[in-house]
């Protein structure tokens, strides 16, 4: 049994430990929002937080979970009201969006360290995710424009 | 306003929804050619949309398109909301079940390509809202006992002089009781409100609280997960299998031969992988194990040196290069290439004994849902495919043999349960139906003054209609594949002397259209041979083909936007240079202009500027997004990607080995649009072609090398 807590809820498992995170969010607790696209931490599309740290979910073994607080995008907001939510919508970042759900979740980190990124701190934060239809320019635009609207400090 | 006469044989088919409201479906008889044949035989017309008003207020638009990331959840509705004046926050979208009433006009069958959504369904989106808008107002004008050509309507409300008003929501199941209209007015486009905005997507909040629904996230009630060991050579035979150890894995239910291989159905995902990997099959390999592609290479330059099949000839290109002042003959070439969508192959299917239930993200319902009731032994009417959102498709999703859905309707029939059949990115990118690889060999003159004279391209690889039901239709008996040659038989330059040949070769990989289609590869070899012509004569590439384009003003305006705006001829930084290209495909004109370095052999582009004339638009906020995805996508191609196989295998597997341009690597882009009145023409894939010859011919004006080979390796490059 492993026990952790997702998206402030606490869940108790009883799945193979070695089973990648990833897996276990999607099926069995039926968070389909975070994605997999690569399977070796390649692409990003699984990114989740971890004790608030971004990582890809598919290739972390649910056992590391244990006792932490996972964060999908589920949890991001309850109402779309997270800033990078609302910059996201105002310049119309998604296009396939199967992507997204990675992008935000490392985006949101992102601004949680640097509440003012520089676009080489976007380069640097952001590069782990892959989006095929080419929404790049578009997520450093709302990356921006998110951290123009959180007041100093930082997001939560 | 202009007026649609509907033929009297039109009629409106109306029935009240079950959740209360007004349903309408605009049958419009005669809207193409395929309709028309149809319409004789009194069974069926062509239909063009629908939509339903709920007493909530609520619009929902049911699309005909595959949502891909390429705005038709969009774009469609806007034209919809356009006529019927509803409010646009109260629109919603729906996908299209599998019907024949939501053909494609032009293509006569359910199908998301050729970048024809919104000009195809331009006339009959706005139909069905102007003709559920008179029956709004006919309903109000009853209720008020006015004549209905005292209302007006607004923002989702029938309003009359006294601004007396009724919601669409209140007057929804009194208008599903109207006589239809005989005839529909549509706007003046003068008139436009919402067409030719830039609307917000109306999908982007599902898209960003991870509650869309893509084909992976389907999960029905007793569904498992299967996970299939498919040939590691194409054409490959299991001969036997042994799942002695896989079969006692954890969570494995069944394990199953089917026509693609072995298929091992689990309780999850993961267990499913997991004992897929454990099993072992004994493979015939058949004929392709020897397959390598820099044979087929070597093949396709030997091929290129003999005359292929005429596509093309004006003039006399031999006798006018023989007396050519300079020539210069150059060779392209381009190699296999995978969709690679974000989101893996997957199917959902529950079959039963005589109904088979699908949920997909595909392209190409109609001929999916024909090859999955082959597969089931069911009548195509036992069939339904549920599309949810696709995770990227780029053609992949419309395959002509419907490899993905009949192999899951395969593993659902012989494992006896719902299944959902998941593809690892290894299963996606070795599952073959690639851009196929081509060669390009030019040779071409110019005069004295260094005006072109003569220019003969042959081209060598394989046909993607070839073999296809769409053989017949595209290829009419032609020798030689018109998507194999799309974008070179219509080179628009004025060159006097010109010809095109094809060798349509034989390969057993299977081969598709990837975005932009046979674009993708003649947008880069003429592109970046005009460049070479140019720099022979001694001539500035862009006045160089502004010289060869004065017929074609359509071509010169998306050009000369494009020069302008990037700077064309203006200082840059040191080690940067600009190349240039342009291109018509699938009715819409593209030049973009590209800035790169190169250090270290390493190609850096720093800026794409790109103009395209798409005639009159819809939505000029996902045009930009189209065309900044485009050059992201060939930029990719141009940069990093190839596909090559040894001994039949393909040696690339994942992101890592075959990359996808990333964050820090990505240019800046600007997008502008020519304001046109001409018919609309596409966005997906237009926006693709002129990347890589722009970023070649940059490379060129960089470093006095040409890139005649993608992906660009500079170590390749004369």
């Amino acid at each position: 049994m492993i026990s952790f807590s997702v998206n402030r809820q606490r869940v108790n498992l009883d799945v193979d430990p070695s089973t990648p995170l990833l897996w276990v969010l999607r099926e069995n607790l039926g968070l389909t929002g975070t994605k997999y696209g690569c399977g070796m931490a390649q692409c990003g599309a699984c990114t989740v937080h971890l004790n608030g740290e971004a990582i890809r979910s598919c290739v972390a073994p649910v056992s590391r979970a244990a006792g932490k607080e996972v964060t999908t995008i589920e949890g991001l907001s309850p109402d779309l009201s997270h800033p990078l939510q609302h910059a996201w919508l105002a310049e119309d970042v998604p296009q396939c969006g199967y992507c997204q759900s990675g992008q935000l979740m490392s985006a949101a980190v992102l601004l949680r360290e640097k509440p003012r990124p520089s676009d080489e701190d976007i380069d640097e934060a952001m590069t782990g995710n892959i989006c095929r239809c080419g929404t790049y320019p578009r997520i450093r635009k709302a990356i921006h424009r998110a951290a123009a609207m959180m007041p100093a400090g930082g997001a939560k | 306003m202009s007026t649609l006469q509907m033929e009297r044989r039109a009629f409106l088919k109306i029935s009240v929804a079950a959740s209360g409201g007004l349903l309408i479906g605009l049958y419009l008889p005669g809207a193409s050619k395929l309709a028309a044949a149809e319409e004789r035989s009194a069974s069926a017309f062509m239909p063009n949309a629908f939509l339903r008003i709920g007493t909530d207020e609520r619009v929902t638009v049911i699309v005909n398109h595959s949502e891909m990331g390429q705005g038709v959840y969009t774009a469609l509705p806007m034209m919809l909301a356009e006529e019927l004046d509803a409010d646009w926050s109260k629109i919603g979208y729906e996908s299209a079940p599998v019907d024949a009433k939501y053909n494609h006009p032009i293509f006569g069958m359910q199908i998301t390509g050729g970048s024809s959504s919104v000009y195809s369904g331009f006339e009959q989106y706005r139909n069905a809202g102007a003709a559920a808008r008179a029956m709004l107002i006919a309903a109000a004008a009853q209720q008020w006992n006015a004549d209905p050509a005292s209302l007006r309507t607004e923002s989702g409300t029938v309003l009359d002089g006294t601004n007396r008003k009724l919601s669409y929501g209140q007057l929804a199941e009194a208008a599903a009781k109207m006589t239809p209209p005989a005839k529909v007015n549509l706007k003046d486009p003068k008139a436009f409100k919402l067409i030719g905005t830039p609307a917000k997507r109306l999908d982007t909040p599902e898209k960003i609280n991870g509650k869309a629904v893509f084909g992976i996230d389907v999960k029905n009630a007793g569904m498992l997960t299967a996970v299939v060991a498919r040939a590691p050579v194409f054409g490959a035979k299991v001969k036997s299998f042994d799942d002695s150890h896989a079969r006692n894995m954890p969570g494995v239910r069944k394990i199953v031969a089917v026509p693609s291989g072995v298929a091992v159905v689990a309780d999850s995902f993961w267990q499913a992988k997991m004992a897929r990997d454990a099993v072992r099959i004994d493979w015939d390999e058949g004929e392709m194990h020897t397959f390598s592609t820099s044979q087929m290479m070597q093949q396709f330059r030997e091929q290129a040196k003999s005359p292929g099949t005429s596509v093309r000839r004006d003039g006399d290109p031999d006798a006018a290069l023989a007396k050519a002042a300079q020539k210069i003959e150059a060779v392209y070439e381009v190699p296999y290439l995978s969709h690679l969508m974000m989101e893996p192959l997957n199917c959902v299917v529950d079959l039963r004994a005589d109904s088979c239930e699908i949920w997909t993200g595909t392209q190409f319902q109609t001929v999916d849902r024909a090859a999955a009731a082959k597969a089931a032994g069911l009548p195509n009417e036992k069939v339904q495919i549920h599309t949810t959102f696709l995770g990227g498709g780029f053609g992949r999703r419309a395959t002509p043999q419907s490899d993905f859905v009949v192999e899951a309707v395969h593993v659902a029939k012989a494992a006896g349960v719902p299944v959902k059949v998941v593809w690892t990115r290894e299963d996606d990118m070795q599952g073959g139906w690639y851009r196929p690889a081509f060669l390009h060999a030019i040779v071409g003159g110019v005069d004295a003054s260094g005006n072109p004279v003569s220019w003969r391209s042959r081209l060598v690889g394989q046909s993607i209609m070839s073999g296809t039901m769409f053989e017949a239709m595209m290829m009419k008996g032609k020798e030689y594949d018109p998507a194999s040659v799309e974008g070179v038989d219509d080179l628009p330059y004025e060159i006097p002397n010109l010809a095109v040949e094809s060798h349509q070769a034989k390969v057993g990989v299977p081969v598709q259209w990837w975005r932009s289609v046979g674009h993708s590869h003649t947008g880069f070899a003429t592109e970046c041979f005009i460049d070479e012509l140019a720099a022979l004569g001694h001539k500035d590439p862009y006045q160089f083909r502004r010289a060869l384009l004065t017929k074609h003003p359509r071509h010169l305006a998306v050009l000369d936007l494009a020069a302008q705006k990037a700077g064309w001829g203006k200082p840059l930084p040191k080690g940067r240079a600009r190349g240039i290209a342009v291109h018509f495909a699938f009715e819409s004109y593209n030049a973009q202009v590209a800035e790169v370095s190169v250090t270290d052999g390493k190609v850096r582009v720093h800026r794409i500027v790109s103009a395209v004339d798409c005639g009159h638009y819809v939505n000029p906020g996902i045009i930009a997004a189209q065309l900044e995805g485009g050059a992201i996508f060939a930029a990719s191609a141009a940069l990093y990607q190839e596909l090559t196989f040894e001994n039949g295998r393909l040696q690339q597997t994942n992101f890592h080995t075959f990359p996808v341009m990333r964050m820090n690597e990505c240019p800046e882009i600007e997008t502008y649009i020519v304001e046109s009145n001409e018919k609309s023409g596409g966005i997906g894939e237009p926006g693709v072609p002129c990347t890589a010859p722009a970023i070649a011919n940059a490379v060129f004006g960089a470093t006095g090398k040409r890139v005649r080979k993608l992906p660009i390796r500079m170590t390749e490059a004369v």
